[in-house]
């Protein structure tokens, strides 16, 4: 009872890295309020779910496996959810900031009165005080996120309502395998008892899922670029240099929304977030919103022709000058170089 | 027969264009710098809609917002694209609502408005990027819901057939209505004001407004019923007033602060060759690259 929940999104049984993170989110904060950390896996044929979970620490795995939760669809997921929190109280979920878990989780909140908190940048433990009502609360979760554009952080509480739920995005907690050995217990769940048949209400025709081509959260060097970069020939050297280098290509909100690169490329708060060996940042100024997603970079270099552009402030490296002048430049000293 | 189509939109700070002046120095909102626009994806919400009226004979597009009173500037750029009507609900009671909150209310709302087939929303709003509302909304209602749809393919015999985008892939899936449905970003753009409409609904007002005008008008709005944006308040709906504003959300808001990044102290550096072939060697000799 009152422990912390985690609902595992599974394609093709597979558990999603997003799912892995709020795991590993999850370990450690059911370590500092001691209690379990399970999680909720609902889909078909999911025998392999508890070889993938247990080493990140998973105390209780339930299992709710039956054809006909695969593929998700909201009405059922929701009623298993919202019987087993009734029957489990958890007193934290968490779910992907995807698009299965903000379809499901302001469902199951709104049918529990719990507040959710979206797209979570950090999640903590912490105390706090009503003024008001004179009262104290102690080890809540803090939701942390980013709102207004990104240009304020503001902190959530639940002080009343359980489960605390929050969302976070893939790629913004890590991933850490707790103990490979690490023993957990599987419950499976009868569906039947969770979820009715007229909870089967939506019809998925067709459906092509496809494996990300670009792995961002991964790559151990990022050559990103903006706005600024201008052209899709000057973008062409980005895609030169990563490749000599032995990395992938990034992009703002900017170069994304104009055109120059696609939308799994982005990288900030509305994309991925980044934290590579070294991220090599082209014609982007630096909103805060990008930012925001490759600050934790070891080193970060900066091309821009303007030599106050805001991501300076944050670079190792600035070098004021345009991509086309400057990254021809970086692949031919690479190269004379390295051995 | 009647189709009775409800988009819910919001009015938006333009959180996309936050110039310097945004932020106040003790690290608050200066909504008084940030326009207030119609939120981008509850336009492409108002598109699936208007494109359904085209199709079904007796299709009605009713837009519902809340928020204060100034939100129906929204109502009037809806109805100068095609809507045909609108309400705007209003309140001190409603002032403080998270997300939770403001479904509730909206649902009460869309009870009042009677028989309702479907309800189309933008998927998420700018100032906020929660995308909780629609769901949330759904539930309230009892009702199903499809999120993330790019396009409404086909309403047939009470069943209606969307196509989802997600982030890795697509979906076409069907289900019966009545239905939420909440629509991205991606799907079609919203058409432009008509120029008919916009000169047939220019003068389009709430009751609050067409007061501030005052009687230069004359018997304008009795005489032009269609130029009556309807405006409800808390006590206009049927509601339980522990589940509205403050009271009826679940989060509170403990801290906020302005993002404020550590500068480090950056080595700048020219365009020169040896600059970058010396950046290139310092890169390989401590193994950042190579």
């Amino acid at each position: 009872m009152n422990n912390i929940f985690v609902y595992l999104e599974i394609e093709d049984g597979i558990v999603g890295d997003v799912s892995l993170e709020l795991l590993t989110k999850g370990r450690s904060l059911a370590d500092q309020l001691n209690c379990k950390l399970e999680a909720i896996a609902a889909g078909y044929q999911l025998d392999s779910v508890g070889k993938q979970v247990f080493p990140f620490g998973v105390d209780t795995l339930y299992l709710a496996d039956d054809k006909r939760m695969a593929p998700y669809t909201s009405l059922p997921h929701t009623s298993l959810l919202v019987n087993l929190f009734k029957e489990q109280k958890p007193q934290i979920a968490l779910m992907g900031a995807t698009s299965i878990g903000r379809d499901l989780g302001p469902r199951v909140s709104s049918a529990l009165f719990s507040g959710l908190t979206a797209d979570c940048t950090s999640l903590e433990i912490g105390s706090y005080e009503d003024k008001k009502a004179g009262k104290t609360y102690e080890n809540l979760l803090y939701q942390i996120r980013p709102a207004f554009g990104g240009n304020i952080v503001a902190t959530i509480v639940n002080p009343d309502c359980r489960p605390q739920m929050a969302t976070v995005r893939e790629g913004v907690m890590k991933k850490e395998i707790k103990d490979a050995n690490y023993k957990g217990e599987t419950k499976k769940l009868d569906v039947s008892k969770y979820v009715s048949d007229t909870d089967f209400v939506i019809e998925v025709i067709e459906r092509h899922m496809e494996k990300s081509k670009v792995d961002l959260k991964s790559a151990p060097i990022i050559v990103a670029g903006g706005y600024g970069v201008g052209s899709p020939e000057n973008f062409k050297l980005l895609y030169e240099l990563a490749d000599v280098l032995g990395g992938e290509v990034g992009a703002s909100r900017a170069a994304v929304d104009s055109g120059l690169a696609d939308h799994e490329r982005q990288i900030g708060q509305t994309g991925t977030t980044v934290r590579p060996k070294l991220y090599i940042a082209c014609g982007i100024s630096g909103q805060i919103q990008h930012i925001a997603g490759m600050q934790e970079s070891s080193m970060i270099i900066s091309i821009n022709n303007d030599p106050n552009a805001p991501i300076n402030t944050i670079a190792d490296y600035v070098i004021t000058g345009t991509v086309e002048e400057v990254i021809p430049k970086m692949i031919k000293y690479y190269k004379k170089n390295s051995k | 027969m009647s189709f009775n189509i409800v988009v819910l939109a919001k009015q938006v700070p333009d959180t996309r264009n936050v110039g310097k002046d945004a932020m106040k120095a003790d690290g608050t909102v200066n909504r008084a710098a940030l326009p207030a626009i119609f939120n981008p994806e509850d336009l492409n919400a108002l598109e699936q809609a208007l494109r359904l009226k085209e199709k079904i004979e007796g299709a009605t597009v009713s837009i519902l917002t809340m928020g204060p009173a100034r939100a129906a500037e929204i109502i009037r750029e809806s109805l100068y694209r095609g809507a045909d009507n609108g309400y705007v609900l209003s309140g001190r009671e409603f002032a403080g609502s998270d997300t939770l909150a403001t479904s509730y209310a909206l649902s009460c709302a869309i009870r009042k408005m009677g028989k309702v087939d479907l309800i189309v929303c933008g998927r998420q709003a700018i100032d906020g990027d929660t995308a909780q509302v629609g769901p949330q909304v759904a539930e309230k209602l009892g009702l199903p819901q499809i999120t993330y749809a790019e396009e409404i393919q086909d309403v047939k015999d009470g069943k209606i057939t969307v196509k989802r985008r997600l982030e890795r892939g697509v979906e076409v899936v069907k289900g019966s209505l009545p239905m939420v449905v909440t629509v991205n970003g991606s799907a079609a753009p919203c058409r432009p004001r008509h120029a008919k409409l916009t000169i047939k609904y220019k003068r389009a007002a709430t009751p609050s407004e067409q007061q501030e005008k005052g009687a230069d008008y004359g018997n304008l709005y009795s005489a032009c019923s269609y130029l009556n944006i309807n405006e409800w308040g808390a006590s206009d709906i049927e509601h339980d007033a522990q589940w509205l504003g403050l009271t009826g959300s679940p989060t509170k808001v403990k801290q906020i602060e302005s993002v404020v990044f550590t500068a480090k102290e950056s080595k700048r550096l020219s365009t020169a060759d040896n600059e970058i072939e010396d950046l290139m060697k310092e890169l390989i000799a401590n193994h950042t690259i190579g």
